[in-house]
This record gives C-alpha cells, sequence and structure tokens, in this order.
C-alpha cells in the first residue's frame, strides 16, 4: 500500500511538473505583450522596454521559468502585473469563494445523486427508474449557466430569498455569505448530479445481477436492507471515478457560474487575468487547479483501497 | 409428513414455459438428487422453493415446506424463512461471497438477522460454524476476506452461511461444479456430516449422476422441465427403465471409439534427479511393448519440454525485502510424440494451465526449454514464432467467453489464417472455414451466424473448427469438456477422437476430470505443486495409481459404476 502510494505520489509530481512546462510555454506563445497592455497604447517603447526588464520578461525562457517555479516552491508567486499586489494573496483571497462553493456544490451533487440513483435502480425498469432517468438525462443535457439563469429567476427575481449575484465576503457574516452560495452552487451542482445518478443507477444495476446478492437474499435479508448493505458499496468505485473527475469539471465550472453570479472566485480571477495578459495569474492559477485534481485523483485512489479491500493487497 | 413437497409446479418466464407439473417431495434427514441438463429447470425449482425467482415468473402448482404454502407466504414471511429454516448453496463459489465484506461478517449476519444476537454471540456463532465447515480460527479468522481464500474454501463459507442456523432444509444448487474432484469429495461429505447431525433434509441439484448417485437416497430427473423418472437412487440408474434415464447414464460413462489407440508410449517421464525418488514413471519405454516401427522411432518427437519451470513473484510482505518468488511450474521435462493424446491431470493450482501457456509460446518459462518440431520455441520473438503458432493451437474451457460477440463465426474460425505464409483470398477463406465447420459437424450456412445463435455445444465445436482451420500438428485443450452437458459432452469428445483419427492431430489434454482422461487420451501424466509425479498409459495409471497425487485425484473422483454398485450393496 505505502509503496503504491509513493509510486502514486511520484506520477502526480511528473504530471505537476509537464503541466508547469505547457502551462509556461502555451502563454509564452500566446500573443500580447502584458508590459504594453498594462501601460497602455500611449506609452512609449522606452517606458515599456523598462517595465519588461523590471517585470523580468526581457530575461530568456528557460531562465524566467526556473525563477517562476522556484518561486513556486518557495510559495512567491510573484506580483500580478494588473493588480500590483501578491499573487498569492489574491488567491487565497478568491480561493476563499471558490473552494467553499465547489465543495458546497459537491456536496449537494453527492447528496441528491446517490438517492435518486438508489430508487431508481431499485424500481429498475418501472414507472419512477424512467421517470428519474428521464429527468437526469435532462440534467445532463443543459448547460449549467441556464440552470444558473433560471434559478437567479425564480429565487433571487421572483421570490426574492436570495440575492442574484455578488459575494458580500465572510466577514459579512456565515449566514449571508452562504445564501450568496447557495444559487450558484445549486447550478453547478445539478448536471453533475444528474451524471452521478446516472453511473450510480448502472453500477448498481449491475452489482444487483452479481451472485453474491442472491446469496444475501438466501440468507433471508429484504431487499431493501440487500441493497443498502451488499449492493451499494461494491457499486461506490465507478462512482467515486466519476465524482473524482466532476471535481475537475466543477473548478472549469466555476468559471462561467462565478460569472454569471458576479463572484470573486478563482474562476472570475483567471477569466479577467487571460483577458489582461496578466500572465502570472494566469500560470499560478492553473498550476493549483493542475495541484488540486493530482490531490484529489490521490484521494480518489486511496479511497478505492479503503472501499475495496482486494485493493489494499494487490497495491 | 414430507419437509417438503412440490406438486404439479408449473412456471414460466415472460411467457416461455420453464417448468411444467414438477412433482417432489423430500423428508428429514433425506437426501434427494435433482439431476438434468443445463437448461432443465434445476435451479428454477431450488429458486421456487426459496422464492428467489425473477420478477416476471410466473408461478402455479403448490410448494408446500413444513405445512407453510410457500407460494403463497408474504415476503416477511419468507425472509424469516430463508437464512434460517431453508438454507441455500450456489454452483459459483468465486463469486457467491460479497468481496467487500469479512467473511465473519457474512456469517454472522444472517445470524444476527434472524436471532437478534447482538455481535458477539454471533460472532462466537459463525466461529463455530466456520471450524465445523474446516476453516479453522488459527488459519483463517474472521477477518478474512473472500478474495484471499481459494474457491474450495469459500465454497465452505457458502456452506457455513446457509448452515450456520441448522436449517430443516438445505438446497444445493450445483455445490461442487466449479471445484476439483478432490475438494468434491471432501465438500460431499461435509454436506453428508451435516444432513447426519441435524437431521437436515438435503436437495442436491447437479448435472454429474455420479455425484448424486454417491449422495441422494432418491433422484429425480428432469428434462425440459418436466420430471421424467423419480424414484430410489440405485434401483433407477440399475435399471434404467426410462429411455432419457439410459442416456443420461450412457453419456456420462461414454468412450468415443477410436480407430487407432497407439499401443506404445512415447510419453518418456524423464524428471530431474530430485525428484526421482518422490515420482513414479508407469510408462518407460522398456517396459512397454516394442512395437515402434523403424521410421516412427527415429523421427523426432512432436513436443519436447526439457526442464522447464515458471517463477511468479510473490507476494511482498516487507516494504525492503524482495518477495520470494512463487514455482508455478517446477522442472517439468517431456516429449510428445506426433498423433498421441495425453493427458495432464492434476488439482487446481497444481501448474497445468501455466505448462500449457508456455507451451503454446503464451508465456516465457523462466528456465529450461521448449521445442516444437525440433525447432526451439522458447525465448523467441513473435515473429519467428508464426509457423510454431500455425502448427499448434488452442482449445479453452469456456466456450462463451473465449468469442467476440460480435463477429461472424466465419470471422471467427479463419482468425488463425492470418498465420498462414499466403494470404487466403475472400473464396478459398470461405472454403477453408466451410471445411472447417463441416469437419466438427456445423454447416457451412451457419458460417453467417453469430456466437450467441448456438448452445454451448455447439460453440465448443466452433472453437474446436477454430483450431483445427490451420491443419495444427498440436491442439492443447484446457478443461474443453468440463463446462458442457454430459450427452453434449460424449458428443465432443467423439469429435475430438474423430479428429485425431481422421487428421492425426496430436493432443494435450489438460483436465482434473479422469473420465475425460480415460474417455481420450492414450497416455497421462499427473501434475502437483508444479511437478509432473506419475506418468504412464492412462488405463494404468488411473487403474493402479502409484503417486500419492494420482492416488488422490483417483480415490476422489466420482465413477457412476462403483457408486451404483456400492448403493446396491448397502440395500442388499
Amino acid at each position: 500500500m505505502i509503496s503504491f502510494l509513493l509510486r502514486r505520489l511520484g506520477s502526480g509530481l511528473l504530471t505537476l511538473a509537464v503541466a508547469s512546462v505547457v502551462v509556461f510555454a502555451v502563454l509564452e506563445i500566446l500573443p500580447g505583450d502584458p508590459a504594453r497592455l498594462m501601460l497602455g497604447l500611449n506609452a512609449t517603447e522606452d517606458a515599456v522596454q523598462a517595465l519588461r526588464v523590471e517585470m523580468g520578461l526581457d530575461q530568456g525562457f528557460l531562465v524566467r521559468y526556473f525563477h517562476w517555479i522556484g518561486g513556486l516552491l518557495s510559495l512567491d508567486f510573484g506580483r500580478s502585473y494588473t493588480y500590483s499586489v501578491p499573487v498569492l494573496d489574491l488567491i487565497t483571497e478568491r480561493a476563499a469563494v471558490s473552494l467553499p462553493l465547489a465543495l458546497i456544490s459537491l456536496a449537494l451533487s453527492t447528496a441528491i445523486a446517490i438517492p435518486v440513483g438508489v430508487f431508481a435502480a431499485a424500481r429498475r425498469g418501472r414507472t419512477a427508474d424512467t421517470f428519474a432517468m428521464a429527468a437526469s438525462q435532462f440534467g445532463v443535457a443543459v448547460p449549467n449557466f441556464w440552470f444558473a439563469l433560471l434559478l437567479v429567476y425564480v429565487f433571487a427575481v421572483w421570490l426574492r430569498l436570495v440575492p442574484a449575484g455578488g459575494f458580500p465576503g465572510w466577514h459579512a457574516g456565515l449566514w449571508p455569505a452562504l445564501k450568496a452560495l447557495i444559487l450558484p452552487a445549486v447550478a453547478l451542482a445539478l448536471p453533475q448530479a444528474a451524471i452521478l445518478a446516472r453511473v450510480t443507477r448502472s453500477a448498481l444495476v449491475e452489482v444487483l445481477g452479481e451472485d453474491f446478492i442472491r446469496t444475501a437474499r438466501a440468507k433471508g435479508l429484504p431487499q431493501k436492507t440487500v441493497l443498502w448493505r451488499h449492493a451499494l458499496r461494491n457499486a461506490m468505485l465507478p462512482v467515486l471515478t466519476i465524482l473524482g473527475l466532476q471535481f475537475a469539471f466543477l473548478l472549469a465550472g466555476t468559471i462561467i457560474i462565478e460569472n454569471v453570479f458576479y463572484l470573486p472566485g478563482l474562476g472570475r480571477l483567471i477569466f479577467q487575468a487571460i483577458n489582461q495578459r496578466d500572465l502570472i495569474v494566469v500560470e499560478s492559477v492553473v498550476m493549483l487547479l493542475v495541484a488540486t485534481i493530482i490531490v484529489i485523483n490521490l484521494l480518489v485512489d486511496l479511497s478505492y483501497a479503503i472501499v475495496d479491500p482486494r485493493l489494499r493487497v494487490r497495491a | 409428513m414430507s419437509l417438503l413437497e412440490i406438486e404439479n409446479l408449473s412456471l414460466d418466464i415472460g411467457g416461455t414455459p420453464i417448468l411444467k407439473d414438477v412433482d417432489l417431495s423430500l423428508g428429514a434427514g433425506e437426501v434427494m438428487g435433482l439431476v438434468g441438463e443445463s437448461g432443465s429447470g434445476k435451479s428454477i425449482t431450488a429458486l421456487s422453493v426459496m422464492r428467489l425467482l425473477p420478477e416476471d415468473a410466473r408461478v402455479s402448482g403448490r410448494i408446500s415446506f413444513g405445512g407453510i404454502d410457500i407460494l403463497a407466504a408474504s415476503e416477511d414471511r419468507m425472509n424469516a424463512l430463508r437464512g434460517d429454516d431453508i438454507g441455500m448453496v450456489f454452483q459459483e463459489p468465486m463469486t457467491a461471497l460479497n468481496p467487500l465484506k469479512t467473511i465473519g461478517e457474512q456469517v454472522a449476519e444472517g445470524i444476527r438477522w434472524h436471532t437478534r444476537a447482538n455481535r458477539a454471540d454471533a460472532d462466537a456463532q459463525a466461529r463455530r460454524m466456520l471450524d465445523r465447515v474446516g476453516l479453522p480460527a488459527q488459519k483463517f479468522p474472521l477477518t478474512r476476506y473472500p478474495h484471499e481464500l481459494s474457491g474450495g474454501q469459500r465454497q465452505r463459507v457458502v456452506i457455513a452461511i446457509a448452515c450456520a442456523l441448522k436449517p430443516k432444509l438445505l438446497i444445493a444448487d450445483e455445490p461442487t461444479t466449479a471445484v476439483d474432484v478432490v475438494l468434491q469429495a471432501q465438500i460431499l461429505e461435509l454436506l453428508r456430516d451435516l444432513v447426519n447431525e441435524n437431521r437436515m433434509g438435503l436437495l442436491l441439484i447437479s448435472h454429474d449422476l455420479a455425484v448424486v448417485t454417491e449422495m441422494a437416497d432418491r433422484i429425480t430427473i428432469l428434462r425440459g422441465g418436466e420430471v421424467m423418472e423419480a424414484g430410489e437412487t440405485a434401483t433407477t440408474l440399475s435399471a434404467q427403465l426410462h429411455p432419457y434415464t439410459r442416456q443420461l447414464a450412457q453419456a456420462s460413462m461414454h468412450v468415443p471409439e477410436r480407430r487407432k489407440r497407439h499401443p506404445f508410449s512415447p510419453l518418456e517421464g524423464r524428471m530431474s534427479p530430485k525428484e526421482t525418488e518422490g515420482g513414479v514413471s508407469g510408462g518407460t519405454a522398456s517396459t512397454l511393448p516394442a512395437a515402434i516401427s523403424p521410421s516412427e522411432a527415429h523421427r523426432p518427437p512432436l513436443l519436447t519440454v526439457q526442464n522447464i519451470a515458471k517463477d511468479y513473484p510473490g507476494r511482498r510482505t516487507s516494504l525492503l525485502r524482495k518477495p520470494a518468488p512463487v514455482r508455478a511450474v517446477d522442472n517439468v521435462s517431456f516429449s510428445l510424440g506426433e498423433g498421441h493424446s495425453v493427458a495432464l491431470v492434476g488439482r487446481s493450482g497444481c501448474g497445468k494451465s501455466t505448462l500449457a501457456r508456455m507451451i503454446l509460446a503464451l508465456e516465457e518459462p523462466t528456465s529450461g526449454t521448449i521445442a516444437f518440431r525440433g525447432e526451439t520455441i522458447t525465448g523467441r520473438d513473435q515473429t519467428s514464432l508464426r509457423s510454431a503458432r500455425r502448427d499448434m493451437q488452442v482449445v479453452f474451457q469456456d466456450p462463451y467467453g473465449s468469442f467476440n460477440p460480435r463477429r461472424t463465426v466465419e470471422w471467427l474460425v479463419a482468425e488463425p489464417l492470418h498465420l498462414l505464409d499466403g494470404k487466403p483470398g475472400r473464396a478459398e477463406r470461405r472454403e477453408l472455414v466451410s471445411q472447417a465447420l463441416h469437419e466438427v459437424g456445423l454447416k457451412p450456412s451457419d458460417m453467417q451466424k453469430y456466437p450467441h445463435e448456438f448452445s454451448g455445444g455447439q460453440r465448443q465445436r466452433i472453437s474446436i473448427a477454430r483450431a483445427i482451420i490451420t491443419r495444427p500438428k498440436l491442439v492443447v485443450a484446457d478443461e474443453p469438456v468440463s463446462a458442457l452437458d454430459v450427452s453434449i459432452r460424449a458428443q465432443v469428445l467423439d469429435l475430438f477422437a474423430g479428429l485425431n483419427d481422421r487428421l492425426g492431430v496430436a493432443y494435450l489434454f489438460i483436465t482434473h476430470d479422469l473420465t475425460v482422461a480415460k474417455a481420450i487420451t492414450d497416455e497421462v501424466m499427473v501434475m502437483d505443486e508444479g511437478r509432473i509425479v506419475e506418468t504412464g498409459r492412462t488405463a494404468e495409471v488411473l487403474t493402479h495409481p502409484r503417486s500419492e497425487a494420482a492416488r488422490a485425484l483417483v480415490e476422489a473422483a466420482p465413477d457412476l459404476h462403483r457408486a451404483i454398485a456400492k448403493r446396491m450393496q448397502e440395500q442388499g
């Protein structure tokens, strides 16, 4: 198990290294000079050149790459070109919005999807199953920003229960902050829940056909007990895989959702940074997302071993 | 009054009739054998008693268990009966246990559910039950997971689950079909003891007449969902009044007719020095009739295996130390002449299949060499193996799993043709396929069909057609008939024998079933823990086994003649 973890960790670090080269190189190729952008179109060539030197943009690719990597490793992410504040501060401030948002929607989607999946699997082939799966089909097909607009219209404009957008900050108190995150979290969660419910259902239906389910029934356990005690845990492996993959989509989804709801999160930050050629911010945020996803995948692998004893030995 | 009474049980699933007017009764302490071929409705009968039928099954008739009308009982009532008064053991021990729960949890679960015992008491009772089925605490603590146990051990756990609450009725559905003969004998004995201890009724379902004859007081023979004959086991099987009973009995003892049985053994059971004391060779060339024609004597053997060994990486016990390798095949040497038919027998896990894979060049041996037609095939790259592969084909056990379901029979059978030097054209290919199909008794028109359109026996014919299309010199068959019903098995054995006669194909038959070895091979090699411990002529080794391993196999193998004789004797 330990050697397995070390191996996974090693491959995670390698992925991170490769990602850093790719991210750096791609942004290098993209047109647009940050110094020129910061100073505006009327700036003199000399001023732009001076700023380039100040920002270190005149140095070679490798020098800047290693300088950047060294900075990342010592948690010095550099200064944002446009905001003129340390990137780290910027990221922590924005992550305080995006991370709770992602976690809430992950929890929401799981809380919706698993019961729906179990419900449908237990009634497979009947009307309730057909209905649940049709609804989830709709959820998969419809993009999350459409949900977002619908939710804003119903709950903010019409019922006036929650704000339509913006974020008061955590200092404004837990409840107002959470209230601002509810709609975006639901909008993010619904399409995810739809996918997850389908996966849960099909994994369960497959497990319910296994021999050991019959053994459990032959012990005298009622159908429902068998479903929860024997089938669900066995169906968890594919569900966990999808859950891990979904986290990446959730993070990507925040870019759109945060823009729809005017939330000052990482997604909005990266969107603005790209617009303003704030390369250092883009690079740092992308690396952070890559690292998060690697960690999540490691956790998913670990949870496999927790769920399935067979993987503990083989690993 | 009988413990279990089934009257006029009829059943259909989605409109397809499965059972028709089945009658069966079973008393306490009695063993009833329910025999029939696959699809005859044996398992459905068992599941009807448990009322664990598919949702779209429609049942009529009456099943009464201890006075309870099973078909009319409420679901709660059935839950109370299942696992408490009626236990059930299933065919496939590898999949019958939940892989994520410990064996202790799985045995204790039913106990807790029915008796409302607390965890400690239930665990203690589960422990006693596991001890009883032969899984002692030191080696098999309650915290073991199913994947840490072998098939036979898992079947013991399933029996422990079924018998934990001393049921009045135990239904065992093919409980030993998936295990080797030695284990089969042990499990049958365990079941017999449990019957005697608790005066339990046992409904034993099997397609193996010999097994049922050894175990059952009475027998019911099913075919196509109808009872053909029922009565005392010994009298029913010795009289064979019903034509189907006779057919079944004959099929299970079937020996294919073979024109030329090879009178001599080319099989030199050469063994390494350290094995010689333990191993016995019954058929060295000197003791056998010297009927070797000069031409044949000088020809090199078709296959020569020399001091072959295979190690697999063992399980790691420490982070720092390298795991000790597990030796699957240990210093095996033998040779096989052209056109000969040799059986490789042994218990599951003895290394038979590993040896076969090395001969087929699907796996590299750790040491030793294999020569085919005088050419070394070990340590060669894939392209230079082509001609060897052309002359060496394989038939696997499972006729269901070895085909791509989305391909036509033509494509499947033609697959090995790419090994030929000149790629045959479309017309030629069809001709070859239709010839191969004809050879195995199928029609050329079957070419356009897909595997699912065929029965198990027909599919095995297709895989034989695929094996012989390149006109190989050697066919390695890994348990080729053990998944088939007795009558189909008899036909497939005939087919193998006929191909041996007509095409002169040599066979290496891998099997744990001695009847199969006896039916179709001239010589036998007995394998145990990676080594060949005995070789000789099949008939001789199977009647006078000399090594421990061979003796164990022969003694455990159920034999219909012997079993009937024993039953008759018991009844006077």
